[in-house]
């Protein structure tokens, strides 16, 4: 493997690396309830793209019979990250579902605006 | 007869199927969704029930989804562990469903009781799953399951803190799950298998590689998470403390210690005590993590005010012994730690249906006005007593039985400071165990017209404070069993004893 390897034909995984890193600092840092949840899609995304870069098979081309393929690509991967989707897109539907809640019982979806709200109400010591 | 060949998925299919049905069943008589939560999740205990008898009599069962041979198809698989695991929960679930009539009325909207029960038998049906399967990926989707099923359940509760608690354990879980979701990947690279029994096939050759290193790195991060391991615990205290009370009950005695199952079959049964001696020497981690998570647990739960939050840090205590007594992979001590799976389940799950009922009663959260209430509701704070002995570790309780397999075990493994960790922790137990207990009796009773009670008829009824029996009497069971188990040790130890030297002997 050259060094250079890792641009050339391993960009997927560094793609991959740079994406979840993104995702995973705004689920972290970000103080707007949504921008997290934006953050925490970007983060699942890099996790298909990862799977999916994982299934691709040099040469090979999509797993249906075509006329003249003689490669495929591995679908199991792919298969996998279908559910992996589904289960993403229910997480977020239940978090923007807090989400709203969240707005109509605080006022605001941003975190340390809640907090200030929860010490005034004297529930936070 | 085809029909008892299948009970291993249909203890994950009826409570899946019914947590469908639900919506559609109220549509014709509004209590049915009780009724039906209740029976299915009867009919997961019995069915786990006999395949835990199976096991013991016959050894592993496997099962084919759909007729596909393993390493292709999806597997379920029943051994000592497990059956030992699937009992525990579908119990424990049988319980809380019978509680929660009364005590859930009282605590959300009765609009959405259709949807907390569906939730209800969701969560149910993913925690049996993640028990139960032999398929690593499986294990990822019922693990998102139960976790999706558990967000909703605690944002159900009706103070508005449910809902920021819910949101911050929905980021935190989803980190963890992906984490799990990103192992996975990295496993079925290395190895081209989901099958957890020839995942441990194959990985030991493949010890050396940093993609296994960097697949187990996640898991670890990943299933602690889930199961509340000390630093990774912050999102627990708050889901548990304002979750409603027959919630915090079933997360507290089941979920996390699921968390705890899935840490052990990734550890024993995918990864080998092998990869702990050549590659990382994680075990030791585990121990020094699992002894810092049994005294800081025991520590922040002392300056707690709040009953329920009390509880909770006190789970991550508990949890710390679990792993504790797993990390030192001596067949003592790993009975130790999977009985206390058990005994957790039931001393913990005692308490927090102790204070369901006094919320339903009383409305009282506050440890401070607790007082005097020893007089007034003598079954329920009977219960209460019994179970915070058995967390303190009194003999004849079953608390005493887990710590002393441990503690034994600490010893057999030469780690002596483990055996001060468990004394220092019991101490620590009873001391913010102990002046509860005896405020409870001793103290002078608040006013009670202080008293803001959940429940409809409240405080109405001069004469009978006690709760209703439909929520007295899983207290009182489970109460009960921690006194039961604590005498009659040797079901559960034999039962314990048999996962312990399958999962050390499983070097494969």
């Amino acid at each position: 493997m050259s060094p250079f390897s890792l641009f050339t034909t391993e960009y997927p995984y560094l793609f991959y690396i740079v994406l979840a890193m993104v995702g995973f600092y705004a689920m972290i840092a970000k103080n707007n309830l949504i921008k997290k949840i934006i953050g925490m899609n970007i983060f699942q995304t890099a996790v298909f793209l990862f799977y999916i870069a994982m299934g691709k098979v040099e040469g090979g081309t999509a797993p249906i019979l075509w006329a003249g393929a003689t490669r495929y690509d591995n679908p199991l991967p792919h298969v996998l990250i279908l559910t992996a989707i589904v289960v993403s897109v229910s997480t977020t539907a239940v978090a923007f579902a807090l989400i709203v809640r969240i707005y109509r019982a605080f006022g605001t979806i941003e975190e340390d605006r809640i907090l200030e709200r929860k010490r005034k109400k004297g529930e936070l010591p | 007869m085809r029909l008892v060949e299948d009970f291993p998925v249909l203890v994950v299919v009826v409570p899946l199927v019914t947590a469908v049905l639900i919506p559609l069943l109220r549509l014709l008589r509004r209590d049915l969704g009780y009724w039906a939560a209740l029976a299915a999740s009867a009919a997961s205990f019995v069915l786990s029930l006999f395949l835990l008898r199976g096991v013991l009599a016959h050894g592993r069962i496997s099962y084919w989804l759909g007729g596909w041979q393993p390493p292709w198809g999806i597997e379920y698989v029943v051994d000592y562990l497990n059956g030992f695991v699937l009992v525990v929960v579908s119990f424990i679930a049988v319980l809380v469903a019978f509680y929660c009539k009364k005590s859930i009325e009282a605590e959300i909207p009765s609009g959405r009781l259709g949807v907390f029960y569906s939730a209800f038998m969701l969560l149910v049906a993913g925690l049996l799953g993640i028990v139960i399967t032999g398929d690593i990926f499986n294990l990822y989707v019922f693990i998102e399951i139960s976790s999706l099923a558990s967000y909703t359940l605690i944002a159900s509760g009706r103070r508005n803190e449910a809902l920021t608690a819910s949101y911050n354990y929905l980021i935190l879980g989803t980190i963890g799950a992906t984490f799990i979701l990103l192992g996975v990947g990295h496993l079925y690279m290395v190895t081209g298998t989901l099958n957890m029994a020839d995942l441990s096939h194959r990985l030991p050759e493949l010890y050396g590689s940093t993609v296994v290193l960097t697949a187990f790195a996640f898991f670890s991060v990943g299933l602690s998470l889930k199961l509340a391991l000390f630093p990774l615990h912050v999102w627990m205290p708050d889901a548990y403390a304002t979750a409603p009370s027959p919630v915090s009950a079933i997360l507290a005695a089941t979920s996390t210690k699921v968390g705890a199952y899935a840490l052990l079959r990734v550890m024993f049964s995918v990864f080998s005590p092998r990869f702990d001696a050549e590659v990382v020497p994680f075990m030791s981690i585990l121990v020094v993590l699992g002894s810092v998570a049994v005294l800081a647990g025991s520590v922040l739960a002392i300056a707690q005010r709040d009953i329920k939050r009390m509880l909770a840090y006190s789970s991550v205590g508990q949890i710390g012994y679990i792993v504790l007594g797993a990390a030192m992979a001596n067949r003592t001590a790993m009975t130790g730690s999977l009985l206390h799976i058990l005994n957790h389940a039931l001393m913990k799950g005692a308490l927090f249906l102790v204070v369901g009922v006094v919320v339903y009663r009383t409305g009282i959260l506050r440890i401070a006005d607790l007082r005097g209430l020893g007089r007034k509701m003598p079954l329920t704070m009977g219960a209460f007593t019994v179970a915070a002995l058995s967390m303190i570790g009194v003999p004849l309780t079953v608390g005493f039985v887990s710590k002393w397999y441990l503690a034994l075990g600490a010893l057999e493994a030469g780690m002596w400071y483990v055996v001060a960790v468990i004394l220092l922790s019991s101490v620590l137990t009873a001391v913010y165990f102990w002046r509860i207990v005896e405020s409870i009796y001793f103290g002078e009773p608040v006013a009670e017209e202080s008293w803001a009670p959940a429940g409809p008829e409240g405080a109405a009824s001069a004469s009978g404070r006690e709760a209703p029996w439909s929520m007295l009497l899983p207290t009182l069971v489970m109460a009960g069993l921690c006194v039961v188990f604590g005498i009659a040790t040797s079901v559960p130890v034999e039962v314990a004893h048999r996962a312990a030297d399958m999962l050390l002997s499983r070097g494969l």
